[in-house]
C-alpha cells in the first residue's frame, strides 16, 4: 500500500516543531505500524536525511514504551491496542496518517515523537507499592486473597504506564494511571496497612503534574489495555475516606 | 589455559549456601552508608538487588537506558516463576527442582549455584506475595499453579499471561520507594559505555545521556551489571529492540571473561516470520503447550488447511516422540523437533515455515470459557498479528532466539573475575547450563537481585571500608571517556552509504543461519570468515545520521551493533571449539542415531570462559571444569 505521513518533527524540547510530509510507498500489509514507520526511515537515513525519533522497544504491547497519536487517536483507533500492535492491513492504501507526539503540560517534547514520561515515576515513588523490605516476608500461602479480589486487582495492574490516558483526555489529567495503580495495591489484604496515606500522596502527587478529570470518558477509550474507568470512582471513594481519616488522626472531627 | 576458581564452599550441597553466609563478612548497618554502589539495568535483576541494597543502607546508583525502570525487557515474561514450594502436593521439592534444573541445562550448569537457586526459590514467592504481586489464585484465596516444560509437577506460579510484568511491576515500585526514601539514584535514558579499571579492579563507569549526548563518570565501590542477554546478535529475537550486549561487552573488553557464548536458547513457540521488513519476533508463552497440542500433517507438502486436515493425516510429533513428556518437552528438544519437521517438508503456513499448535481438543475438552480465561491476552495479542482467531484455526508457531545462558562469567559470589564487579540476572552464565527450563529466567533474575548479591557483596566490601571510591577526574575515567567519545565519533565520521540496520540484518542472517538451530564446523568456519569481513566494512561504510547532542537512535544503536559484531565472532569460536551437542547447542557433527545431542562428558564437562586479548586477535580460552556430585550424568530423555 501507498500512504502519505504527516508527521510532527522537533529536534529539541526547547526548539519549535512542524509538521512534515513523507511518502510511504510500497508497505505491506502484514507490517506493523513501528515496521512501516521503520521502513520509512530507513528511506530517510538512505537518501541523506535525519530519521524520525520515536519511542519503542518491546513491541509486544507490554512494555508501554511505545505510542503517538494516530490520526488524533491516542495509539490508532484499533480498541485495546499499543501502536506497536497495529498493523497496516487496518489502513487502506492511498491513506494520510498524521502522527504526532502525546500532547500534555506535565509531559513535555524531547524529540520528535517522543514525550518526557518521568512525572509518572514521580506519582509511583510517592506512594504505589507496599513497604516490605526484602527478606523476613511469611508464606505466600498465609496471605489468602479472594479470588475475585486477585482478578480485579490483576484487571488494574495490567496498566503498563503507557499514558495514552493522558494523552487523550481533554484535561491531561493523570487519573486513570493513578487510579490503576492505586487499585491494584488497594483492593489486596496486603494493600490495606497503607491503603488510605497512599491514595492521598499518589492523588496530590498527579496533581503536581496533570489536570483534573472530567469524566470524558476518553481515557478507558484509548486505554491500550482497555483498563476500566471505574478504577477512578474506587479512587475518589477512597480519597474522600482518607481525608476523613485524615481528619480524624488530626483530632477534627 | 588456565582453570578458574569458582569458589564454591565445601561442604554438603544443602548447607553450603548457610555456610556461606555465615562465613562472608559482614557490612555493619551504620557503615554501610559509607559505600557507593553502581548498577547497571532495571529488569527483574537490577531493580530487585537496587531496591533490596538501598533497603540496607547501601548508597545505590542505577542506570537504565530506558525511559523508566517499568520498561527493562523481564517485562515481557509471560508464564511465570518457578519455585519449590509443592504447594500442588505433587512430589516437589528444593533437590527436585535443582535436579531438574541441572538436567534440564543437559548438565552444564554449576550444581552449586543451581542448587541455591532452587532453595531461595520459595523466598521469592513469599516476597512478591507480600509485595502484591496480583498472582493468579484459586477459589479458596491460595496460589495457584501450572506446569511447565521439562518438569512432571506443578511448580509454576503465574500472573495471567503477564507474570513478567507484574514481577517487574513489584521490583520497580520496591525500586521507587527507596529512589524516594533517597537512597537510590536512578538516572534514566542513560547508557552505560565503558566499565572504569583501576589496578585490576572495577571502579566506575562511564555513560552517556541518551537526550543530551553529555558523557559523564561515575565511580563507585563495587558495579554490577545487570543488562540482560544478546539474542539480538540474530537481528530477529524475541528481544526488545534495545536490548544489547554492550554492557557485558565493554566489561569483557575490560578483562571479564565471558562463558560459553554459544549457549543460546531457541525458543519454539513463536509467531513464524512473515516478510523481511520484519523488526522482531514474538513469543506465544510456553504454557500454551499445557493445553495446546502440537502437529504437521503427517506428508510433506500437504496444502490442505489444517480444519480440512482430518485426525488420521496429522502427526502428533511431540506426543508420538517424547510420549512421556509430550507437549511439555523442553525448548531445546521441542526448537530442534520443529526444525526437523520444517526440514522435511511438513512446515505449514504461507512459508511453509511454521507447525500448528492446536487447542481444539482443550476447547472441547474444557469449553472455551476456560482457555479464554487462561490464555485470553496471547491468543488476542495472536490475532492482531496474523489476523487469525485461535480459537477456530490452529496457530502456527516456529522457533526463534529468545534467551542466552551464556554471559559473563562469575564466581559463587556473582562477582566476575575483575574485582569488584558483579554480574546478575541473564547477564551472567552461571544457572542454566546449556538450555534453560520455562519459568526459570525470572526466577534466577530475583534470586540474584533480591537473594545473592546483597549477600555476597558485604564480603567484598568490607575490606574497603574508609576508603573512598576513586576520583572522576582520576586519569582512568578520563581515559575511558576519550574512549566512547572516540568511538562514537568515528561512528557519526564514515558517513558511508548502509544504514545500521542493513548491517545488523546481514549479520543476523549468517548468525542464525550458522550458529542457530543446528551448527556445523564447516557453517561455523564459514561465519568466522565472513563476520570480519562484514565488520570491516561496517566500520568504512556505515552511514550514521544526525549529530551526538541530541537524542540520536542510529548512534545508539550502531555502537551497539558494533560490540555485536566482535561477540558474533566469539560465539562461533565458542560453538566450533565445543566439540559436543548440548542444550540448545547442536553440533550436527554429534548426535545419536535418533537425531538427539550426544554430549562428551569425557572431554567437555567444563565451562568455556574466553579471555579478551585485544581488537581483531584471538580470545584465551580458559575452563572450569564442572563435576557432578547430587545429580548422576546421564543422557537426558524425555521419552
Amino acid at each position: 500500500m501507498d500512504l502519505t505521513l504527516k508527521v510532527w518533527r522537533q529536534n529539541g524540547p526547547d526548539k519549535p516543531g512542524e509538521f512534515k510530509e513523507y511518502e510511504a510507498k510500497g508497505i505491506s500489509e502484514e507490517a506493523s505500524f513501528l515496521e512501516m514507520l521503520d521502513i520509512v526511515n530507513e528511506r530517510i537515513v538512505e537518501s541523506g536525511g535525519v530519521p524520525i525519533e520515536f519511542d519503542h522497544d518491546c513491541r509486544e504491547g507490554i512494555c508501554g514504551t511505545c505510542g503517538v497519536m494516530i490520526n488524533g487517536h491516542p495509539h490508532g483507533n484499533q480498541k485495546g491496542t499499543a501502536t506497536c500492535q497495529l498493523h497496516m492491513r487496518k489502513f487502506n492504501d492511498g491513506d494520510r496518517i498524521v502522527i504526532e507526539p502525546w500532547r500534555a503540560t506535565g509531559m513535555p517534547v524531547v524529540q520528535d515523537l517522543i514525550v518526557d514520561r518521568s512525572a509518572l515515576d514521580r506519582i509511583i515513588e510517592a506512594g504505589g507499592y507496599i513497604s516490605v523490605d526484602t527478606g523476613g516476608t511469611p508464606d505466600a500461602n498465609l496471605i489468602p486473597v479472594p479470588k475475585e479480589a486477585a482478578d480485579a486487582s490483576m484487571d488494574a495492574a495490567a496498566c503498563i504506564g503507557c499514558a495514552a490516558c493522558i494523552a487523550a483526555c481533554p484535561n491531561s489529567a493523570g487519573q486513570l494511571f493513578t487510579a490503576a495503580k492505586l487499585a491494584h495495591l488497594n483492593l489486596l489484604p496486603q494493600g490495606q496497612p497503607e491503603r488510605y496515606d497512599r491514595t492521598i500522596a499518589m492523588v496530590e502527587k498527579m496533581e503536581e503534574f496533570f489536570g483534573s478529570c472530567t469524566n470524558h470518558g476518553e481515557c478507558e477509550e484509548a486505554c491500550p489495555k482497555s483498563i476500566s474507568i471505574n478504577n477512578i470512582a474506587f479512587m475518589n471513594r477512597d480519597y474522600l475516606v482518607a481525608k476523613f481519616k485524615d481528619r480524624r488522626k488530626a483530632g477534627q472531627t | 589455559m588456565t582453570t578458574l576458581d569458582a569458589k564454591v564452599p565445601a561442604g554438603p550441597i544443602d548447607n553450603k549456601w548457610t555456610g556461606h553466609r555465615f562465613d562472608s563478612k559482614l557490612v555493619n548497618p551504620a557503615n554501610k552508608r559509607k559505600y557507593e554502589i553502581i548498577i547497571i539495568g532495571t529488569g527483574l535483576a537490577g531493580a530487585s538487588a537496587a531496591a533490596s541494597l538501598g533497603e540496607l543502607g547501601y548508597n545505590v546508583t542505577v542506570f537504565t537506558y530506558h525511559d523508566s525502570p517499568r520498561r527493562a525487557h523481564s517485562i515481557a515474561a509471560q508464564g511465570g516463576i518457578n519455585a519449590a514450594k509443592n504447594y500442588a502436593n505433587d512430589g516437589d521439592s528444593v533437590f527436585r527442582l535443582f535436579y531438574d534444573t541441572v538436567k534440564g541445562g543437559d548438565y552444564r550448569s554449576r550444581e552449586a549455584n543451581v542448587y541455591r537457586l532452587a532453595e531461595v526459590s520459595n523466598e521469592i514467592i513469599d516476597q512478591c506475595a507480600a509485595q502484591g504481586v496480583p498472582f493468579a489464585r484459586e477459589y479458596g484465596g491460595l496460589l495457584d499453579n501450572r506446569s511447565f516444560g521439562g518438569a512432571q509437577v506443578s511448580r509454576t506460579f503465574y500472573a495471567r499471561g503477564q507474570t513478567g510484568q507484574q514481577l517487574l511491576l513489584g521490583a520497580y515500585q520496591a525500586l521507587a520507594r527507596q529512589v524516594a526514601l533517597g537512597s537510590v539514584k536512578l538516572y534514566n535514558r542513560t547508557e552505560m559505555l565503558e566499565v572504569v579499571t583501576h589496578d585490576g579492579r572495577a571502579v566506575g563507569v562511564v555513560v552517556r545521556d541518551l537526550v543530551t549526548g553529555e558523557i559523564s563518570s561515575h565511580s563507585a565501590h563495587a558495579v554490577v551489571l545487570a543488562t540482560g542477554g544478546y539474542s539480538n546478535v540474530f537481528y530477529l529475537s524475541t528481544m526488545a529492540m534495545s536490548s544489547n550486549v554492550t554492557a557485558a561487552w565493554r566489561a569483557h573488553r575490560k578483562g571479564a571473561f565471558f562463558a560459553n557464548p554459544c549457549f543460546t536458547q531457541i525458543h519454539p513457540t513463536c509467531i513464524p516470520v512473515h516478510g523481511d521488513f520484519q523488526s522482531k519476533l514474538t513469543l506465544m508463552s510456553e504454557s500454551l503447550r499445557n493445553d495446546g497440542r502440537i502437529w504437521v500433517p503427517k506428508s510433506a507438502d500437504d496444502g490442505r488447511p489444517a480444519n480440512d486436515i482430518p485426525e488420521e493425516d496429522r502427526d502428533y510429533y511431540l506426543e508420538r516422540i517424547y510420549p512421556s513428556f509430550g507437549n511439555l518437552a523442553p525448548r531445546d528438544i521441542a526448537s530442534r523437533a520443529a526444525m526437523r519437521m520444517i526440514e522435511e517438508d511438513r512446515g505449514v503456513g504461507p512459508l511453509k515455515n511454521g507447525v500448528y499448535l492446536d487447542f481444539s481438543d482443550a476447547i472441547n475438552r474444557l469449553g472455551k470459557d476456560v482457555i479464554e480465561a487462561r490464555y485470553g491476552n496471547l491468543f488476542e495479542m495472536y490475532e492482531r498479528i496474523t489476523d487469525e482467531n485461535p480459537y477456530e484455526v490452529p496457530m502456527r508457531i516456529y522457533p526463534a532466539p529468545h534467551y542466552t545462558m551464556g554471559g559473563l562469567w562469575v564466581d559463587y559470589n556473582l562477582m566476575t573475575n575483575v574485582p569488584g564487579l558483579y554480574a546478575i540476572g541473564e547477564a551472567n552464565f552461571s544457572d542454566h547450563g546449556a538450555n534453560r527450563l520455562g519459568a526459570s529466567a525470572l526466577m534466577q533474575g530475583l534470586a540474584d537481585g533480591y537473594f545473592v548479591v546483597p549477600y555476597t557483596i558485604a564480603d567484598y566490601l568490607a575490606d574497603w571500608l574508609n576508603i573512598d571510591p576513586l576520583a572522576t577526574d582520576h586519569e582512568a575515567f578520563q581515559e575511558a571517556e576519550e574512549e566512547v567519545s572516540g568511538r562514537l565519533e568515528k561512528l557519526l565520521s564514515i558517513n558511508g552509504s548502509r544504514t545500521v540496520d542493513s548491517f545488523h540484518k546481514e549479520l543476523g542472517h549468517i548468525m542464525i543461519d550458522k550458529c542457530g538451530l543446528a551448527r556445523s564446523k564447516e557453517g561455523l568456519e564459514e561465519a568466522l570468515d565472513r563476520i570480519p569481513r562484514l565488520r570491516n566494512e561496517f566500520w568504512s561504510n556505515v552511514r550514521v545520521p544526525g549529530t551526538d547532542d541530541t537524542y540520536n537512535t542510529e548512534l545508539a544503536k550502531a555502537a551497539r551493533v558494533a560490540d555485536y559484531f566482535e561477540l558474533a565472532e566469539l560465539m562461533c569460536r565458542d560453538a566450533l571449539e565445543r566439540e559436543e551437542s548440548c542444550g540448545g547447542h547442536f553440533r550436527v557433527e554429534h548426535q545419536t542415531d535418533e537425531g538427539e545431542a550426544k554430549r562428551d562428558d569425557e572431554d567437555q564437562a567444563h565451562v568455556s570462559a574466553w579471555e579478551w586479548n585485544g581488537y581483531g586477535e584471538a580470545h584465551t580460552h580458559h575452563k572450569e571444569p564442572l563435576t557432578f556430585d547430587y545429580v548422576a550424568l546421564a543422557q537426558r530423555s524425555y521419552k
